[in-house]
This record gives structure tokens, C-alpha cells and sequence, in this order.
């Protein structure tokens, strides 16, 4: 058994979230670190960057180090129209780090919900992103929107389709000025846009941003959508989830709720998800999906830096000291539970608290 | 103890005027308008802790969490497109991202132009919706000098009165953007100090409409 502080907050954060999804029946998904980049270039539209790590293999095929988990899973599942698939899975993708253009290795942890996915599924799924968090961090925050409600708000305020892309980058800033700007030169009044308004500078607290979409909502279709809604985060501890409509996620790619996780420590978000019934469809599925992935390598800078020694014993011996001397020497320190390193000469960076001299 | 809320500014005359706007509505610091050599002040009773950065930095110190809210041009929040909050038009540092050249220039559509800036990002966005080709020369400093040397035929630059332009016998050509201070926020921040960041945007909100009224 790893005794649990010789691991890594990435680590040991992995290592428990893979135990939470299998309590609730997840079964882990594994996958080549290959794919064919035809496949890529098709969906290409879904990732995060067109830049992929491409070579050929032995067989002349290009091939990809698959720059994303979720699109991997889809295409080498089969269509669930009856029940759902539960799978979680542990991987590394492929992308240009953001600002040094270099590719880098970004290790994710999540699940999948694919087949019929109700209510409850989607309230299990939340449930499921608001434990991976607190496995992160006490202190957490997972922010939840709903990308339907979203548009329809958007529709009915009169935007048209062409600023769209704009406006849901303006949402995602929480830029409410420029939104205002962008409003009054699509020819949208402030009183179509009072809605979009109020819902973006709500607080986030959950009966709060659910009372004002309720008065928002005028009709019967909304109206089944919001109860809908509602009855999600219902079954969700309600002290740590928010609702914050600047969570717009990629349109290309969901449809429904979207969710953004952050931790406490951490200062970007750790876990981002939702449900992606578009993408489904798009990829020739008929049957829905949600899910989520967790950022292990925005996590490893999470704990404090490690003591100042790194080593208990310094055992320093001699060009001429018996191999077995040493040998003896050591098992019976680190048989005691000491860390223990042997050296001819002291060592430049580790410190110790004990030395024996042989 | 008192969670502190830590706000980069820009270093240079806004950063200043922006000091004085959020030190008028309670956000005061006496320690920096000492003149020392420090770059951090901190005021524990009112919990705030101010320091100054280069002004295309202040996106990356709020990006990565070392501030939680910053104050930043919109010229580099176009250029670096850094994820953030933008939440406040601070109404300040107004000025004009423009495109300028030499008096009395002609544009030929039929070669390729070029285009002398130190943002490549927001010129090259502004040609590429009009499906203009350029050529893009990535400069650092006195970009000014490029057309008059022939480097270039045009430049993508700030422009604020205008008389820099006009010492040269340059004049602006087309405007792609009004440019003005914005404060920004982290948005791991954003979660965790909500009332602290909420608090201090409304109250400049407040300030800066009751100034327009």
C-alpha cells in the first residue's frame, strides 16, 4: 500500500476519483494513445486546437497522439439507444500549451454517461463533478448553466445570428458593457435585454437565479425546461453549486447543462463538462451523453512545497567499505521507516537530518 | 485573519489615475504614495494588497491567479485574449486602436500591404475580416519610424492625441477600436472572494455613474 504523502496531489487525486467512479458503477474505459488523424481532421470542428502530433506508422496510416478523450470514447462505442454506458477513464491528451507554442502531455481523469439520459443520470453525473472537486480541495465551486435557456434568452432578445459568436464570448467575460455596446448596434433595446442582463448578474446562488429564470420564463416549453432544470439541482448539495450563466462551454459541442469546477488553491478551472447530445448527433449517434473531465496537471502545484529535508540518514562510505557493510547498513534504516541515501560524497542537494559515517 | 484582495496595476500614469479611483471608494493605501523602491503595499484594515506591473503583464499575473483582479488595457485584452472576467469599463485611459500611415498614402489593394505593429493579433484579426492579405512586421517600439523608413506601408498602433502621428507626417487612416482601462478578474477568484470582487465593482460602478451624471 503507497503511503498516501509520498504521492502527488495529481496523483492521489486520481487514485480517489477512480475509486468514486467505480462505487457508482463506472467502468474504466481504455483506449489506444492513437487514432487516425482522418478522424481528427473530420471532427476537427470539436477540438480544443487544430494542432495535432501526427506520424506514420509501420503500416504507412497517419496517425494522431489523440488530442481528446470524449471524441475518442464516441467513436469507439457503439450507439446505446437502450440503458446507458458508464465509463470513466484515465488518459493523457496532446495540445499546444497555451502561450509557449509547444505541444504539451495534459493527464485528464473523467466519465461518460452515454445512452438514455435522464434526470436522474445528469443529477448523478453533477453529483459525481461536485465530489471530484471536494476530493481537490475543501473549498469549491461548481458552476452550472444551461445552454438551451441560454439561447432561448438570446433568441428572444432579438440578437442576430451573426453577432451570436460574439455575444457568447462577451457572456463567457462576464462583459456586461460590451454586451450593452453589441445590443445597441444589433438594434436590441435595453428592455429586451433586461433579462439577459439580470440572469448574467445574478449572484450564483441557486432558488436565487432559479426564482428569476422562473419570471423569465414565459411559456409552456420553457417552462418544462427550466422544471427540468430545477429538478437537477434539486438533487444536488446546494451549498456548493452555483448558477452562473457566463458558463457557455463550446456551442459546437453541447447542448443542455454545462458546467464549469473550481477548486481553492487552483487558478483556472480544474474540471469543466456537459451534456453533449450535439456532438452526438453530429458524429452519427442517435443516443444522448454527458460527462466531464478533471485537469490533473493544473492540480500538482496544489499542496504545499515538501518539507526542507529530503532525507532522514546520509550513509557516506568509503572507495574501500564491503558493499555488503553498506548494503546491511541501509535495509535496517529504511526497514525502521527512515529515507535513507548512500553516497561516497555528501550529497550537493539533499538534506538530512542524520549521517553515518562507514 | 483578513483574506486580502490582491489587485495588479498597470505601472505608469493610468495605473495611477486608476489608484485614485479605487482609493476613492475606500480601496485607500497610504503606503503607496510613499516614494520608495517597493512594488508591493498592502493596507490589512481595509484588506487590500496593491502592486504595480508592466501593463501587457497585468493580463498574466490575473490569468494565473498571482492577482485576483487587475486593471488592463483592452488594447492588450484584444491582443493576448488572456481567460478572464472583463468586468468593468473603467471608463479611462480612453485612447484608439488605429490604423495610420504617412500623409497623403494610397492604398493599392492589388499587392499585399505592410503592416508594422506590436500587435499582430488584433491586426491581424482586423485584415483578415476584410480578406486582405498583409504582411505582418512585428515590431517592439517607435513603430512610427517603419513607414517613414519605407519598412512599411502601414501601422497598427495606439493613438491617443494624435501628435505623434502628426510630428511625423503620419495621419490615422482608419480607427479599428476604441481602447479604454478595463478592470479584470481571476476566475478561480471569482468563486472564492465573490463579495470582496462584487463589492469593489459596484462601488466604481457607483463612482463612475455618478461622475457621468
Amino acid at each position: 500500500m503507497t503511503p498516501p504523502e509520498i504521492l502527488k496531489p495529481e496523483e492521489r487525486v486520481a487514485f480517489a476519483l477512480r475509486a468514486l467512479y467505480r462505487s457508482y458503477g463506472y467502468s474504466q474505459f481504455r483506449m489506444s494513445k492513437f487514432e487516425e488523424y482522418d478522424f481528427y481532421v473530420r471532427n476537427k470542428s470539436f477540438l480544443v486546437s487544430d494542432n495535432i502530433i501526427t506520424f506514420t506508422d509501420t503500416n504507412g496510416k497517419l496517425m494522431a497522439l489523440k488530442p481528446d478523450v470524449t471524441l475518442s470514447i464516441i467513436h469507439n462505442t457503439r450507439d446505446c439507444e437502450t440503458g446507458t454506458r458508464k465509463v470513466y477513464y484515465h488518459e493523457n491528451v496532446y495540445r499546444p500549451a497555451r502561450g509557449s507554442h509547444t505541444y504539451c502531455e495534459i493527464p485528464q481523469v473523467g466519465l461518460e454517461c452515454i445512452g438514455e439520459v435522464d434526470d436522474y443520470a445528469v443529477s448523478e453525473v453533477l453529483t459525481l463533478a461536485a465530489n471530484s472537486l471536494a476530493e481537490i480541495a475543501p473549498r469549491y465551486s461548481l458552476n452550472l448553466s444551461h445552454l438551451g435557456l441560454l439561447s432561448e434568452l438570446i433568441r428572444r432578445a432579438g440578437f442576430p445570428e451573426q453577432t451570436h459568436p460574439e455575444l457568447f464570448r462577451l457572456i463567457g467575460e462576464k462583459n456586461i458593457g460590451e454586451i450593452r455596446l453589441l445590443a445597441a448596434r444589433s438594434g436590441v433595446s435595453e428592455e429586451q435585454l433586461l433579462g439577459l442582463i439580470s440572469l448574467l448578474s445574478a449572484s450564483g446562488e441557486p432558488k436565487q437565479t432559479l426564482k428569476l429564470l422562473s419570471e423569465l420564463c414565459t411559456d409552456d416549453g420553457w417552462q418544462r425546461e427550466l422544471d427540468r432544470f430545477r429538478r437537477v439541482i434539486d438533487a444536488l448539495p446546494a451549498d456548493r453549486i452555483r448558477l452562473d450563466f457566463s458558463v457557455v462551454g463550446d456551442r459546437n459541442y453541447y447542448n443542455g447543462i454545462v458546467f464549469h469546477g473550481y477548486a481553492e488553491g487552483v487558478p483556472t478551472r480544474v474540471l469543466s463538462g456537459g451534456q453533449y447530445d450535439k456532438l452526438m448527433q453530429k458524429l452519427g449517434r442517435s443516443s444522448g451523453a454527458i460527462g466531464f473531465a478533471v485537469y490533473l496537471d493544473r492540480i500538482e502545484r496544489l499542496d504545499p512545497p515538501a518539507e526542507d529535508y529530503r532525507v532522514d540518514t546520509v550513509v557516506l562510505y568509503r572507495d574501500d567499505t564491503d558493499p555488503a557493510t553498506v548494503s546491511k547498513v541501509v535495509r535496517e534504516l529504511t526497514a525502521a521507516g527512515k529515507r535513507v541515501i548512500a553516497a561516497k560524497r555528501l550529497p550537493e542537494l539533499p538534506v538530512w537530518r542524520d549521517l553515518i559515517r562507514l | 485573519m483578513k483574506e486580502f484582495l490582491n489587485i495588479a496595476l498597470p505601472k505608469g500614469r493610468l495605473g495611477e489615475k486608476v489608484y485614485a479611483m479605487f482609493e476613492s471608494v475606500g480601496y485607500d493605501c497610504p503606503s503607496i504614495r510613499e516614494n520608495n523602491r517597493k512594488l508591493i503595499f498592502e493596507n490589512e484594515t481595509v484588506g487590500v494588497r496593491y502592486f504595480w506591473v508592466k501593463p501587457s503583464d497585468v493580463t498574466i499575473y490575473v490569468e494565473r491567479g498571482a492577482a485576483d483582479v487587475g486593471v488592463a488595457g483592452k488594447d492588450i485584452l484584444l491582443e493576448y485574449t488572456p481567460d478572464v472576467y472583463e468586468l468593468l469599463d473603467m471608463k479611462t485611459g480612453n485612447c484608439r486602436m488605429a490604423v495610420a500611415a504617412p500623409v497623403g498614402f494610397r492604398d493599392d489593394p492589388a499587392r499585399t500591404l505592410r503592416v508594422a505593429t506590436k500587435f499582430s493579433n488584433i491586426a491581424r484579426n482586423y485584415y483578415s475580416e476584410q480578406g486582405r492579405e498583409i504582411d505582418m512586421i512585428k515590431l517592439n517600439g517607435s513603430i512610427e519610424l517603419a513607414p517613414i523608413l519605407g519598412l512599411s506601408d502601414v501601422i497598427v498602433d495606439i493613438v491617443e492625441t494624435g501628435t505623434t502621428l502628426r510630428e511625423n507626417r503620419l495621419e490615422v487612416v482608419e480607427t479599428i477600436i476604441p481602447i479604454s482601462a478595463r478592470l479584470i478578474a481571476n476566475k478561480a477568484s471569482y468563486q472564492f472572494k465573490n463579495e470582496q470582487i462584487r463589492r469593489l465593482t459596484e462601488r466604481i460602478e457607483q463612482k463612475l455613474s455618478e461622475a457621468e451624471s
